[in-house]
């Protein structure tokens, strides 16, 4: 993978095919001419061996993906800065800001675990941070964000900064099209992401703002 | 927990393994009464989803069945298709498609000896703490994959899922110069393969043998990737064509995945030790002198050595991308033409997991009127679970966390694509 200095890199996790599971890529769609060119935006299923190839050397990475939550919220966005297996969820760049440790709707998110388990919740620890489910969820399907993060600094592929959407999904399973709660939060993690990228400067489309709006 | 006379064990999950899955193993009395293998959601939602879609569309769709090996699904489909359209692809094309293949089984086999196998063999929980205990050594693995990857790119058009695969070949052939510039990456990535196979052959073996039919794909003069017909090592032989009247899929209770059975035969097993057992002889000349110095005969049936298979195929599999770049030369066209008619077509190719099966009946304007799609995982699903009865059968002295690992590694070698054969697989292991 390339690694020159500056690159920045969005990835839309996630398959089409799984109902809400496709809302990653649909934001990489939705993303399509409205950033910089020289912004890499890149599809993938979530293997953390590809999400590591996809973010190496990069200076920013924005990872947006599905999420189960409990209790569910479909739709809702959560957003962290990830640094070596930290989760920060401190800061959300739409506007919104999801409580840190275990709050409700925020302390159970899994990033990445498009197929947790329900004993795989996340380790909540308060104060803003929270370490992800700890170990290996157990297939490169089910690779979650925190396994690619794990192994990413085992062996130093991280990028200097790695900003992550995970919106909450209702339906997983097999099939096509998606819950309206969920599709309706795609121009808001467009938004998200655009903001990550361009800062306080961005200039949001109206749809955007709307969208960012009805974010709580 | 040892020398109970009732034992149920329970595993939340099954680690290291593509895709989820649950298993159940109930003792009575010091006998195993009962293993099973649970399985979840199969692909017949893409059986279902491609009725009424024009015979174009199965390599697309069908590729997103499974991240790790969506080649093998593109291949089948493509092969099948064909066959119902009465069109052969040969040549150049044929090659190329041989050469994307070697590029997912240099990719798949790379993950696995790296990631999720060698950590049973060197005492890791996972490729994470494998990474940080020895960090050059994954970072061979990940070059080994990345020469995977720099061919998929290249003939795929990219690595994951694969846009450049048609029905009669590809939308874009690559000129020479591009596949000249995989050579060197290939040669450096040769050595790490040769490295990797001297590697893995120090591992420790428990002694187990897998007692079933093996079946492969069998082809006069190569060992077989994406062309050829089916045998196995006791005799029978068929073709695509007559899949169905051998391979026989039943429902079992505890599970939506389908076991599949050879006709009055029983269990067999698929994959890289049934390839190489039946082709060991095939493979490269290089190739074979690996095997034999990792300790390998002419055939394996010992399920933990399939590391040693997976390394050995590596090799070939790179072997085979150098010859068919140094013979390459551009088609006239990226893709013949496949007019749609009326008809039933088959196609079986050697996924990295084993036998990928795809048939498709059409209607006359090329409409699918229905498919089905054989996993190499759900065809081995019996004969693993018949294993693991004999395994554990022998090991009930172990603990219950002692026999969970024993079970979950043994498993693990099989390598099983569950979100092939289903999506979410949780493994539990149950003794009561």
């Amino acid at each position: 993978m390339t690694s020159r200095p500056g690159r920045i890199v969005v990835i839309g996790v996630g398959n089409e095919f799984r109902h809400d599971d496709g809302v990653g890529p649909r934001v990489i769609e939705r993303l399509r001419g409205r950033l910089p060119g020289e912004v890499e935006l890149v599809v993938t299923d979530g293997d953390a061996v590809r999400l590591i190839e996809a973010w190496s050397g990069a200076s920013l990475a924005v990872v947006v993906d599905a999420v189960r939550a409990e209790p569910p919220s479909p739709g809702r966005l959560h957003s962290f800065i990830v640094s070596r297996s930290i989760v920060s969820r401190s800061i959300v760049s739409s506007g919104s800001r999801v409580a840190g440790g275990t709050g409700p709707g925020a302390g159970q998110a899994r990033p990445g675990a498009r197929q947790a388990r329900p004993d795989a919740g996340a380790a909540g620890s308060g104060g803003g941070e929270a370490r992800p489910r700890i170990g290996w969820p157990g297939s490169t399907h089910a690779f979650g964000l925190d396994e690619a993060v794990g192994l990413a600094s085992a062996l130093d592929r991280m990028p200097q900064r790695l900003v992550v959407h995970a919106i909450e999904a209702a339906d997983l399973t097999l099939g096509i099209g998606m819950t309206p709660a969920v599709a309706a939060a795609i121009g808001a993690a467009a938004a998200a992401v655009r903001h990550d990228i361009l800062g306080p400067h961005a200039v949001l489309s109206k749809r955007e703002r709307i969208a960012s709006s009805t974010i709580s | 927990m040892t020398h109970r006379e009732q034992r149920t064990l329970s595993v939340g999950a099954l680690s290291r393994v593509e895709g989820e899955g649950a298993m159940y193993v109930r003792s009575r009395g010091g006998t195993v009464e009962q293993v099973r293998l649970e399985i979840y959601e199969p692909p017949r939602f893409f059986e279902a989803f491609l009725r009424g879609r024009a015979y174009t569309e199965p390599p697309d769709i069908t590729a997103r069945v499974c991240g790790i090996c969506p080649v093998a699904y593109q291949m089948s489909a493509c092969r099948a298709v064909e066959d119902a359209c009465g069109v052969i692809v040969d040549g150049q094309l044929a090659e190329l498609r041989r050469l994307l293949y070697c590029g997912e089984w240099i990719e798949s086999h790379a993950l696995h000896i790296y990631l999720l196998h060698a950590p049973d063999f060197l005492g890791y929980p996972s490729g994470i703490e494998l990474a940080g205990a020895n960090r050059p050594l994954v970072e061979r693995g990940f070059a080994l994959r990345r020469a995977g990857n720099s061919i998929m790119e290249t003939v795929g058009g990219r690595s994951i899922h694969p846009v450049n695969v048609r029905v009669g070949g590809f939308h874009r052939a690559p000129s020479s110069d591009e596949l000249t510039a995989l050579r060197e990456p290939l040669r450096q990535a040769l050595d790490l393969a040769v490295e990797t196979a001297q590697w893995v052959a120090g591992f420790e073996f428990p002694d187990f043998r897998c007692g079933h039919e093996q079946m492969a794909m069998s082809h006069p003069r190569r060992y077989p990737i994406e062309d050829g017909t089916i045998a196995t090592d006791r005799g029978l032989r068929f073709t695509a064509a007559d899949f169905e009247n051998h391979v026989l899929e039943e429902q079992v209770p505890y599970s939506t995945a389908l076991h599949a059975h050879l006709a009055g035969r029983g269990a067999y097993l698929t994959g890289p030790q049934p390839r190489y057992s039946l082709n060991s002889s095939l493979l490269s000349p290089l190739a074979q002198k690996v095997a034999a110095a990792a300790g390998l005969g002419p055939t394996s049936d010992n399920p933990f050595r399939s590391v040693i298979v997976r390394a050995v195929e590596t090799v070939y599999a790179i072997e085979e991308a150098l010859r068919i770049i140094d013979a390459y030369e551009p088609p006239d066209r990226p893709a013949v033409a496949v007019g749609a008619r009326a008809g039933t077509g088959h196609g079986v190719t050697e996924a990295p997991r084993g036998i990928l099966y795809h048939r498709y009946e059409l209607a006359a304007d090329g409409t699918v009127l229905s498919a089905r799609i054989v996993p190499p995982t759900s065809q081995n699903q019996a004969a693993i679970e018949d294993d693991l009865r004999g395994f554990v059968q022998d090991r009930l002295r172990l603990t219950d966390d002692q026999l969970t690992q024993a079970c979950e590694r043994l498993i693990r070698s099989y390598d099983p694509c569950i979100s092939c054969a289903a999506h979410f697989l949780d493994l539990r292991m149950d003794r009561g």
